[in-house]
């Protein structure tokens, strides 16, 4: 999976192409902690993304939570597969999703 | 039937998942139903790699098979480690709210959900759990 990171005043965005799963899980969890003193909202954009396994439906959470204290987190441009595990696993109710 | 034994360690899912993808490939598996059974393999062998074995470690056989009449995928999982049905496990409350969310079942219960059936049995000391997946 290949992260592109865009800082935009105090928003973060977060590219990723490839897939989210239980090997490449930790790069994003990575990503996100070494920029989160920096960001005070957090775009995560799927446009490139394949696919998502539980492995990162866990970054998303925790990351969902670390930044909901500050301006918040959006996932954008996911896939329809992606939207599908959003949905089965009720993930559409607590990410923001464009 | 195709074959593979490799050490049950989450580096070894990318080995895994391009033996199986190759395989789905050569069946002409539509790309929507190959990437569920990636992600189901991606759940399935990291569960195997966390939790079979103590720190010394094992193996895990994944055997492939397809039904050529009903166009269905069967992978097989086999670890000989601590017995376990994953299959036995409720499945987790998807309406909590974030905060209070724990994430661990999700994974079994996706690949509940994106399969067509799946089989676990205890045999010869050896865990046997496998999807189907029509293509």
């Amino acid at each position: 999976m290949k992260i592109k990171r865009t800082l935009e005043g105090s928003t973060l965005t977060l590219a990723l192409e490839g897939r989210l799963d239980t090997t490449t899980a930790p790069d994003l969890e990575q990503a996100i902690k070494a920029d989160l003193d920096n960001a005070d909202a957090l775009v995560i954009d799927f446009a490139g993304l394949d696919y998502i396994s539980s492995a990162g439906l866990r970054v998303l959470l925790s990351a969902h939570k670390a930044m909901a204290r500050k301006g918040g987190m959006k996932v954008v441009h996911a896939n329809e597969m992606v939207m599908e595990v959003f949905e089965v696993t009720g993930f559409s109710d607590i990410l923001s999703v464009e | 039937m195709k074959e593979l034994t490799l050490e049950a360690k989450v580096e070894n899912i990318p080995t895994l998942t391009a033996f199986v993808d190759e395989w789905l490939e050569g069946l002409d598996c539509p790309i929507r139903a190959q990437m569920q059974i990636d992600v189901a393999v991606d759940e399935i062998f990291s569960n195997i790699a966390q939790y079979a074995y103590g720190p010394e470690g094992g193996s895990a056989t994944i055997l492939l098979e397809f039904d050529e009449a009903e166009r269905t995928a069967m992978i097989t999982f086999v670890d000989g480690g601590v017995a376990y049905d994953p299959l036995s496990k409720a499945d987790p409350d998807v309406t909590l709210s974030a905060e209070e969310r724990d994430v661990g079942g999700l994974g079994i219960f996706l690949v509940k959900k994106t399969m067509d059936a799946m089989a676990y049995r205890r045999e010869n000391d050896q865990n046997m759990l496998t999807i189907h997946k029509r293509i």
